[in-house]
């Protein structure tokens, strides 16, 4: 049996201690040993971004990042995204732009839209389509999340 | 169009119901199931494309540390060469069942072979590659024309063309033959003053959800089996395990988690009769994942085709025949949908003289699985193209041309039913009226195309219970797994009802055990047929509550009467009470009020679509490139607007996808060479303008408030109408897709 | 996916006594998007991960206009497009660095890895050939330097021997008058892997008119990222024009041997190097003028 490897890490602010086997991924420590399922495998090789999540504050596909090297480091989270009683404006920007149809990739969207917002206030409609070029969305045909992301950089750069 | 009626909740925009689980992570998806003691499954695929099994020794599997059991065929019941009857349609259950697991022969790459139970994923995807398989390795027969070939390798001894009743003597790859035939093809012809006549070619495409399949099963020690998973229909995997495993539906309960994504491709069953067995075997919960590469190689993609249509048409403008030829790839065993295609190809025309010949037929690929409309868009590749041929060559400008021949109601569609009132001629206007469609577009190399769909849609049953709460709110229960914000379309139908606010219903949709049956997620039926069933389970809650409103105020029944959310007293009386009130006095007036509905409505109503898209293509590189696009499409009644906007942005971007790059790459030995996100290019947002979606609601006079499904036309109009806009651009007719760029340089003569 | 070890190397010494000692199945880890894949996916078969992400040498992200840039085996794409200096003395760098993947994978992903990768159609490989770029790599008996044009050997293969690592990559300042630029052709805008890709840089001389010097590559059209030299040599002098190009374009076909594969057919890349190596000198040249 593969060996196990004792990890402490910063996971939406609180500390977290796990173990887990050198092959696992990110994506895999994060759904299967912490139950923090809001990361989704797509396509495992870093070509839909589902997973993603930011790492010491920069956006990564966590299919992509071994459970090990998260030694130390800090990551976000969908689950970390929302205060207690109220949604991020990004989430908000979602639900009122009906950006998503089946969900799946939404997690992976809105991480990829804060990393976004966070390095970029006021993208441009380009800008978005660059950005976000990582995340495959199949049932919106992009429209309304590429609308959502303008109106959450409005609300959050306002 | 008829007059809007004045709705209170119908055509507004609520937040969908599941929203803020699924913009936080919450919503819980087939794959996020945890539960104690599970074991991990993984499946073991054939590496050929066509093979017979010699032996598969699963010995050193089960050795290695970890592993729990392996399943092969062997562990299926012996399935007998009979018919099963699904619901959705007669199937042959060897073919069934050999699609789970292979027994004496592997027909496509990627087909299913053994699988694996242990203690984690990796081990279990370790121990596949100790499972020994000796293969005769066999000829594959990978495009539809070569497959119908004589002396094409068989992939079924025993299976025999079926044309029109008879039934052929010697096997062939060649599942069936359809026609369809109406009026007098060569009479029609002959008043022609123009024929264009063409051949066309589809790839294999996939539909793309970006969840890929899973299943967990658990059996009880009395023989109940659980089978938690994402599904387009949990009945429909109720129905098909049963087959399958031999076993009374009675004892399986089927779970639909949240689904990531279907359009079609997970209504078939995979891995959940797999998951079943392994958790038979091993007396633990089973959870059983696809990769990416599994979801390409082993699970329904659309079929490839090739297609030649006829069409004539008089100096006038008027079409006078048509003639069309389908051969659709079924992939491994029987079941293109060249039927639906059939059903389809002409439907936007009114057509006196019409022959349609369909082949289904059998290829070294995976079994195709239904895809958004599925059949039609092979079909409207065709069609939509020699259509804008015909336009061009009279001088008619194409939309124009397609009111002059447009389908109205009353007229006869080739297979037979008369339409209804329909919406055909509306989308056509409204594209016409489009700014789009008059804005300037005059630079070199840039072309504007247009094209129409059509897609029949589907009713089927439906249930819904109401449970009223004290509060004025309602529990809603039902059995249409939501794929696309249908739990609020269909609440917000009741809500119409009751007079309450969308809002003030909880839409949950249960397993199996739990709500009446209930078909399918697809056919776009969803909030046309279970809408439905929530429009009669709120007009059920609505009669018990006039009676006992008529209790509390001691009247009789007929005496109250319900408007805006207040029950009133018409006669005598001055009583009033809102509903939200009465709900609280339920316990007084004889306890708790339960609604129920069930439909199996037969008034879906077509759907129609006519989009326009801007184009420029690169001549040096043969890059085409989407500037803009608009899309029509007649709803009937947009319940949810935002939600009606986003299937047609959706199918629009998928058809895009189809249209340009998308298909599935074989190598001579038939293995799939881009079975990955990476190389199966599926439009990203960077590839895209908006998708400006223009609703026309022309009223579906089969459901009480005229809705029309929505779902899938919109998949049929964008590869013509992508092709006839790159032929404005560089005068070529394409008619191969994707018409991806080196298909663009060989036209050219580039390369 | 197999079992292997990790290591996080803390030293470049440590890395490279890891290295020797492990032999062929111990990898470098770095940014890890084509390593971790390559082993999930069967293709590479490594039984220790050593990951030098703490690894001082390997962090170096240093520009000086006149001695140029040292640029870390281990630097992530987006550290290096963050830096405007760097973009303004190497655009056909970044030009490689902003196409890589998405900006998830950009922000793991570095140019180091992507030669070490040694994939026919790395993008960043055509660009430091073009920069003139020098290979440092450490291994057990000291350093040594190495041209990125003879870094890598086959597809997936490398100079690199065992025990031995990349350290750093060198680039020379650019001369005045000069600049570079970077293409490939897919068909997505994004997320593809080039079906032909085109690097070029080029000195003017005062007056912008005429060529000085320049250099061509091209990924994806032999079994290495080619240097194409006759290309390149037979445009020094030349007065800037679409026939002197159009040369240079030729020559560069000339020297494409191609494959047909699921991303493309073996003509179109041919054809595709002529259209994409106008472009990339075009582009290099208006930078220049701009």
């Amino acid at each position: 049996m593969a060996r196990k490897s004792h990890v402490q890490t910063t996971i939406n602010g609180e500390t977290v201690e796990f173990l887990c086997e050198s092959r696992q991924s990110l994506l895999e420590v994060l759904r299967d040993e912490l139950y923090l399922t809001g990361a989704k495998e797509g396509c495992n090789n870093g070509n839909c971004g589902a997973c993603s999540v930011i790492l010491d504050g920069r956006l990564v596909n966590s299919c992509l990042v071994l459970g090990v090297e998260t030694e130390g480091k800090s990551v976000e989270t969908i689950e970390g995204l929302a205060d207690p009683d109220k949604l991020h404006p990004i989430q908000d920007a979602f639900l009122e732009n009906a950006a998503l149809q089946c969900g799946i990739c939404t997690p992976g969207f809105i991480m990829s839209a804060k990393a976004l917002l966070d390095s970029n206030p006021n993208p441009t409609e380009h800008e978005i389509r660059y950005w976000l070029a990582g995340n495959l969305c199949r049932c919106t045909g992009y429209d309304k999340i590429v609308k959502a992301v303008m109106d959450a950089a409005k609300e959050t750069s306002a | 169009m008829t007059e809007k009626k004045e709705y209170k909740v119908i055509g507004t925009r609520p937040i969908r119901h599941d929203g803020v689980d699924k913009v936080t992570g919450r919503a819980l998806y087939g794959a996020d199931f945890q539960m104690t003691g599970l074991l991990h499954g993984r499946v073991l695929r054939s590496p050929h494309a066509h093979a017979r099994i010699v032996s598969i020794d699963t010995s050193r599997a089960e050795a290695y540390p970890g592993v729990k059991g392996v399943a092969t065929a062997q562990d299926l019941p012996d399935a007998e060469d009979r018919i099963a009857d699904l619901g959705e349609g007669a199937v042959n259950l060897k073919y069934l069942c050999d699609n789970i697991l292979a027994s004496d022969k592997v027909l496509y790459q990627g087909h299913a072979v053994a699988a694996v139970a242990a203690t984690s994923p990796h081990i279990a995807e370790e121990a596949c590659t100790l499972i020994d398989v000796e293969y005769e390795v066999l000829p594959p027969v990978l495009e539809v024309r070569q497959a119908m070939e004589a002396d094409a390798p068989l992939l079924h001894e025993t299976l025999k063309t079926t044309s029109m009743g008879e039934t052929a003597d010697e096997p062939s790859n060649v599942a069936s033959h359809i026609q369809h035939q109406l009026g007098d093809p060569e009479k029609g012809f002959a008043e022609a003053d123009i024929v264009v006549e063409r051949d066309f070619v589809t790839g294999t495409v996939h539909q793309g959800y970006i969840e890929p399949h899973n299943a967990t099963a658990h059996f009880n020690q009395d023989g109940q089996l659980t089978i938690w998973c994402s599904t387009q229909g949990a009945f429909t995997v109720r129905e098909q395990v049963a087959e399958i495993l031999q076993y009374p539906i009675s004892k399986i309960k089927v779970v639909p988690m949240e689904i990531g994504g279907g359009f079609g491709g997970k209504i078939s069953v995979y891995i959940k009769p797999v998951a079943a067995l392994l958790a038979k075997k091993t007396g633990k919960p089973v959870k059983v994942l696809m990769n990416r590469a599994d979801v390409f190689e082993g699970t329904g993609p659309t079929p490839a085709s090739y297609v030649r249509v006829k069409m004539g048409a008089t100096k006038e403008g008027k079409i006078t025949a048509a003639e069309a030829y389908l051969a659709f790839e079924g992939g491994a065993y029987p079941g293109a949908p060249v039927g639906p295609g059939a059903m389809c190809i002409f439907a936007p025309y009114n057509i006196e003289n019409v022959v349609i010949d369909g082949y289904d037929v059998v290829v070294n690929k995976p079994k195709t699985a239904p895809y958004r409309a599925p059949g039609a868009p092979n079909a409207a590749f065709g069609s939509e193209t020699v259509v804008d041929e015909l336009a061009e060559k009279l001088g008619i400008d194409p939309l124009e041309f397609r009111l002059l021949n447009g389908a109205k109601e009353g007229d006869r569609r080739a297979d037979g039913p008369v339409h209804p009132r329909i919406g055909c001629i509306e989308t056509v206007e409204t594209a016409k009226a489009h700014p789009h469609y008059t804005a300037p577009n005059g630079q070199k190399h840039h072309g504007r195309g247009v094209a129409s769909g059509y897609w029949f849609n589907i009713g089927l049953e439906s249930s819904v219970t109401i449970n009223v709460n004290s509060d004025g709110t309602i529990n809603l229960i039902e059995g249409s797994t939501d794929i696309g914000g249908t739990r609020s379309s269909i609440a917000m139908q009741a809500a119409e009802v009751l007079g309450i606010p969308a809002e003030s219903v909880n839409p949950s949709v249960v397993d199996t055990n739990s709500v009446g049956y209930t078909a399918v997620t697809g056919g776009s039926r969803t909030t046309y047929a279970t809408g439905y069933a929530a429009y009669e389970a709120a007009q059920d809650v609505k009669r018990k509550m006039i009676a006992r409103a008529a209790k509390l105020w001691e009247v009789d029944e007929a005496n109250v009467q319900f408007a805006d959310g207040e029950f009133s007293c018409i006669n005598g009386k001055e009583e009033q009470i809102s509903f939200r009130d009465l709900c609280g006095r339920l316990g007084q007036t004889g306890g708790p009020v339960v609604g129920s509905g069930t439909v199996n409505p037969g008034g879906a109503g077509g759907a129609y679509a006519t989009h326009i898209v801007d184009v420029a293509v690169d001549e040096e590189t043969g890059k085409v490139e989407i500037l803009r696009y608009t899309a029509v499409q007649d709803a009937g009644r947009a319940i949810h607007p935002s939600y009606v906007e986003g299937q047609i942005q959706g199918g629009a971007v998928q058809g895009i996808g189809w249209a340009l790059n998308e298909e599935y790459i074989y190598n001579d030995e038939g293995t799939m060479t881009n079975a990955s996100f990476l190389d199966y290019r599926m439009p990203t947002c960077l590839d895209l303008p908006m998708i400006d979606a223009v609703i026309v609601e022309v009223p579906n006079p089969g459901h009480p408030y005229g809705v029309r499904g929505v779902g899938e036309v919109p998949i049929v109009p964008p590869m013509a109408a992508i092709a006839n806009a790159i032929y404005d651009a560089i005068g070529i007719r394409m008619t191969e897709l994707p018409m991806s760029p080196d298909r663009l340089l060989k036209a050219m003569g580039k390369i | 996916m197999q079992d292997f070890s990790y290591v996080a190397a803390q030293t470049l010494s440590e890395a490279v006594a890891l290295l020797d000692e492990n032999g062929e199945k111990a990898r470098i880890l770095a940014g890890g998007t084509d390593l971790i894949v390559n082993v999930r996916e069967g293709r590479r078969d490594v039984d220790l991960m050593i990951d030098v992400k703490s690894v001082p040498e390997v962090n170096v992200l240093d520009y000086d206009a006149n001695t140029g840039l040292t640029l870390g085996a281990a630097v992530e794409c987006y550290k290096i497009y963050a830096v405007d200096a760097i973009c303004d003395a190497y655009p056909g760098l970044i030009d490689a660095t902003k196409i890589i993947g998405g900006t998830a994978i950009q922000g793991r992903a570095g140019v180091g890895g992507n030669l070490c990768n040694a994939s026919p159609a790395a993008d960043c490989i055509p660009p430091l050939i073009v920069l003139n770029t020098t290979c440092v790599i450490a291994g057990p008996n000291g350093e040594r330097e190495l041209p990125v044009e003879q870094f890598c050997t086959a597809p997936g293969q490398t100079a690199l021997e065992n025990g031995e690592m990349l350290v750093s990559l060198k680039i020379p300042a650019p001369a005045s008058n000069s600049s570079s630029f970077y293409l490939r052709f897919i068909p997505r805008n994004e997320m593809d892997i080039a079906v032909v890709g085109a690097g070029a840089s080029v000195t003017l001389d005062d007056a912008k008119e005429t060529i000085v010097s320049a250099r061509i590559a091209l990924a994806a059209v032999a079994p290495t990222p080619l240097f194409a030299e006759e290309a390149s040599t037979l445009l020094a002098g030349r007065e800037v024009s679409d026939a002197a190009i159009d040369d240079a374009a030729q020559a560069a076909q000339a020297i494409a041997r191609p494959i047909s594969d699921m991303r493309g057919t073996a003509e179109q890349r041919t054809h595709l190097v002529g259209v994409l190596t106008r472009r990339a000198l075009n582009g290099a040249i208006q930078r220049i003028r701009d």
